[in-house]
């Protein structure tokens, strides 16, 4: 099986070579049969990656411990979903994972483009290929998951060896939510890939107008979309597996992941002004550019343990790959900008700093400051190295100061941004627009203050939030009455009828709806109370408004684990409200322990409890307690956002009635032609 | 050339705002990697936050409460008595022999005040990875991946 998985790895990179060759000579030379079959060669990558894959999850499922990823990374105990997931357990099934669906979104690429006649879907191609083939050498040569376990006896021989049992799926990622983060994160990491192979295309072919950029804009949402799910739904499985109280740590692996998404955001409002104006073409080049740079960076910063993270991979010899490959296509990928200068051209000019381009702009503006700061962050302790010979961390104190300001002002961006005109808006329409939102504003930010708020970011987080959040009802309210008075129907059912025939405007409304959402979650960390309290079975302690009452400790085992089970009540205002038993747990496969943190969530705040440890001379259980204001707020935001996306993804109604004729009619013609042979 | 000139003044504003927020941010976080050594020898007065990494003392940890007092060790020779009481809890991962990182500032007495921990867990296969990864045929042990505690499944 493993021969297999090797043979098809060596199967799909001759494919990719081959595809390579044909796609790129073919369109050049403008030989539409070598183009054709440099694309069914795409197909056929995929489907040798995907063998590959099916080898290695076969190994898993036989607990085929003679391979070496699959003693690392499984045992025989382990459920039948985790030993699935296992393949993106570790760093070389990870990274097999990762070319699997990156030939797969370039299949997909292929298959949906199939009709297209021109040179730019080609050379598109031709880029998703050599991406892939990059990563399919990697996982041919520099991090095999098929390699099998060998052990030297002394004699300087490798024997080959399998162990009785493997060593198990890390316990912190026995969880569903990391079963589905891994992927979710691939998706959008490399479905990044794709726009960038639109945008290399277009270079390539020189058709730098606004087409490719209509063709990558699904792609893109879609990354997006993976990307962000994914990102959440790590903070989620930190917050309830890791049992340290929060969902995000500025965890170098977490940067990682929030860089590309911080310019591909800043790319997703761009292209609208490059769409709808003609201007910013350079700057959407080098943004879809970065994103793609900072994709494969983040994988290789996750992979080559240079900066240290909890994430604890180890270190690695891929990180040299990675290197060489980032500096070639960006070096390619700058050369193709340079020498494409002229066909860039901005054919107009900003004129206000009240018109959608100058909200466009400064979004764009800070959305970069912060994924530069994020990075600079990241890297400092390797940069302030190898300047001054000392290593030194910023810590999150540095990531929060620069971040917070600049969500704020995005938060504010959101508000005003799509409800100023094109090129200048006048004073009168202004003050018409943004007079109850600012009175909202004002009005939210003196309650929070009068109801104890002294948080300064805080305030104007609630305060900026009212004022978006009117501006946002204003919208759909005067849409939805003007479509009443038009058309005489009833208030839901014009809600829904303007939202579905302008689905990419509305879409839009509800994922700024989802980021504010989002920024309130936040907000709440502000607030988080936390304390501890050491008990024996009956007594009590209080931690912030709630009172806890151990009822009982006991000891708890099961094949995959042992440990420990505390039962307590929870109670506010002498009532209780739910009964928690948080857990201490020992993985003997791993050699690990973990907490089971038990909740208790309302959308006002988490009681968020810990089962510490014990006191060795008493035998007494320690909880650690935190009440966490509004994080459910995150997860609505996210919902919100996601589902918001999805929205602008389906095609309007009026588009896919045009697209309809547009295919009848072509059928029409064809049939004339036919019957005209004929004849 | 006016126009463009008005919004450079935004642009300007706008960075430098980042800017002075990136600064102050970084005074307040910076911490410097120290080695246990250096820290025994830095200048009594010195008020600069550190981060040092080590090995956890087996045996010398003492819980009391969330809190933790430990001795953190360099090699044979060079400890570090640590106390932490951060915010957060100590980590599953730190137990005797596990490899931990503490944040946090050195006391007059030369004791270390840590609030903020980090563990990596040495258990058997990391331990000998970490030092010898080079050299796979000084494993005794099967083998199996150096990453065998990624805690993330990228």
């Amino acid at each position: 099986m493993a021969d297999f998985g090797n043979l098809s790895l060596a199967l799909a990179l001759s494919f990719c070579a081959y595809a390579l060759f044909a796609l790129f000579f073919g369109a050049k030379s403008g030989r539409r049969e070598l183009v054709k079959s440099g694309e069914r060669s795409v197909y056929l990558v995929f489907g040798f990656v995907t063998l590959s894959v099916i080898a290695l999850e076969t190994l898993l499922m036989k607990s085929d411990f003679s391979i070496e990823y699959v003693a690392g990374y499984s045992n025989r105990d382990l459920p039948f979903f985790y030993k699935l997931a296992s393949l993106w357990g570790g760093q070389k099934g990870s990274l097999l994972f990762w070319s699997w669906i990156l030939t797969g979104y370039a299949a997909l690429v292929a298959f949906r483009n199939r009709q297209y006649a021109g040179k730019l879907i080609p050379y598109t191609l031709g880029v998703l290929t050599l991406t892939s083939a990059f990563f399919l050498i990697v996982n041919k040569f520099g991090a095999n998951p098929f390699e099998r376990l060998v052990i030297d006896h002394g004699d300087g021989i490798k024997h080959a060896f399998t162990p009785q049992d493997g060593k198990g799926l890390n316990p912190l990622l026995q969880h569903p939510a990391m079963v589905i983060h891994p992927p979710m994160l691939y998706l959008g990491y490399i479905g990044f890939v794709v726009p960038f192979a639109f945008c290399m295309g277009a270079l390539l072919t020189r058709e730098l107008g606004a087409s490719w950029i209509r063709m990558a804009r699904r792609w893109t949402l879609t990354a997006w979309l993976f990307l962000g799910t994914g990102i959440l739904l790590g903070g989620r499985w930190a917050y309830v597996e890791l049992g340290w109280g929060g969902y995000w740590a500025w965890d170098p692996v977490e940067n990682a992941s929030l860089m590309p998404w911080l310019t591909g955001t800043a790319f997703l409002h761009s292209v609208i002004v490059q769409e709808r104006k003609n201007m910013l073409k350079v700057w959407n080049v080098v943004l879809i550019l970065a994103t793609y740079m900072l994709a494969i960076f983040g994988t290789f910063l996750t992979r080559s343990g240079i900066v240290s993270s909890v994430h604890a991979f180890a270190q690695s010899t891929i990180g040299d790959y990675f290197v060489v490959f980032l500096i070639a296509m960006g070096g390619f990928a700058t050369y193709l900008v340079l020498t494409r200068l002229e066909f860039l051209k901005s054919d107009n000019q900003l004129d206000s700093y009240a018109s959608r381009e100058a909200s466009f702009l400064f979004n764009n503006l800070v959305l970069l400051a912060a994924c530069f700061a994020v990075l600079w962050g990241t890297l400092f302790p390797v940069i302030s190295e190898l300047i001054q010979d000392e290593k030194v961390s910023v810590g999150a104190p540095f990531f929060n100061k620069i971040n917070v300001p600049i969500g704020l002002f995005l938060l504010f961006l959101t508000g005003v941004g799509p409800l100023l005109a094109w090129r200048k808006t006048s004073y009168e329409s202004m003050r018409r627009i943004f007079l109850w939102p600012t009175l909202a504003g004002v009005v939210c930010g003196i309650a929070c203050l009068a109801g104890g708020i002294r948080s300064l970011a805080a305030l104007m987080s609630f305060s900026i939030s009212a004022f978006v959040l009117t501006t946002l009802v204003t919208e759909f309210g005067r849409a939805t009455r003007l479509r009443m008075r038009n058309t005489r129907e009833n208030v839901a059912r014009a809600l829904f009828e303007i939202t579905a025939t302008n689905k990419r405007r509305y879409g839009g409304y509800i994922v700024h709806l989802g980021f504010l959402i989002l920024l309130v979650g936040f907000t709440g960390q502000a607030f988080t109370t936390e304390g501890w309290g050491e008990t024996q079975v009956g007594d009590k302690f209080t931690i912030g408004k709630y009172d806890f009452e151990c009822l009982n400790i006991e000891d708890i085992s099961d094949p995959n684990y042992s440990g420990m089970r505390a039962t307590l009540t929870v109670s506010k205002n002498g009532k209780v409200i739910d009964t928690l038993a948080p857990e201490k747990r020992f993985y003997p496969a791993s050699e690990q322990a973990t907490s089971e943190v038990r909740m208790h969530h309302t959308l006002r705040e988490d009681v968020y409890v810990v089962f510490s440890n014990t006191n060795e001379k008493t035998g007494a259980a320690i909880m650690q307690v935190w009440i966490n204001p509004l994080v459910q707020w995150v997860w609505v935001g996210g919902f919100v956002m996601a589902f918001g996306t999805l929205l602008t993804l389906v095609p309007n109604r009026k588009d896919r009635e045009l697209a309809r004729r547009k295919r009848s009619i072509e059928q029409l013609l064809k049939d004339t032609e036919a019957a005209a042979v004929v004849r | 050339m006016k126009r463009q000139f008005r919004f450079g003044i935004g642009i300007t504003v706008i960075l430098a705002a980042i800017i002075y927020f990136a600064i102050a941010g970084f005074q307040e976080g910076k911490a410097y990697y120290r080695t246990i050594d250096e820290v025994h020898a830095l200048d009594p007065g010195a008020d600069e936050r550190l981060r040092v990494a080590g090995i956890v003392k087996p045996g010398s940890i003492v819980r009391e409460g969330p809190t933790v007092a430990f001795t953190l060790a360099q090699d044979t020779t060079h400890t570090l008595a640590v106390h932490y009481a951060g915010s957060q809890p100590v980590p599953d991962t730190f137990k005797d022999g596990a490899e931990a990182i503490v944040e946090g500032y050195r006391k007059p007495d030369g004791s270390f005040e840590a609030d903020h921990i980090q563990a990596k867990c040495a258990s058997k296969y990391e331990a000998q990875y970490s030092k010898e990864a080079q050299h796979p045929s000084n494993v005794p042990m099967y083998g199996g991946s150096t990453d065998s505690t990624a805690a993330s499944g990228y």
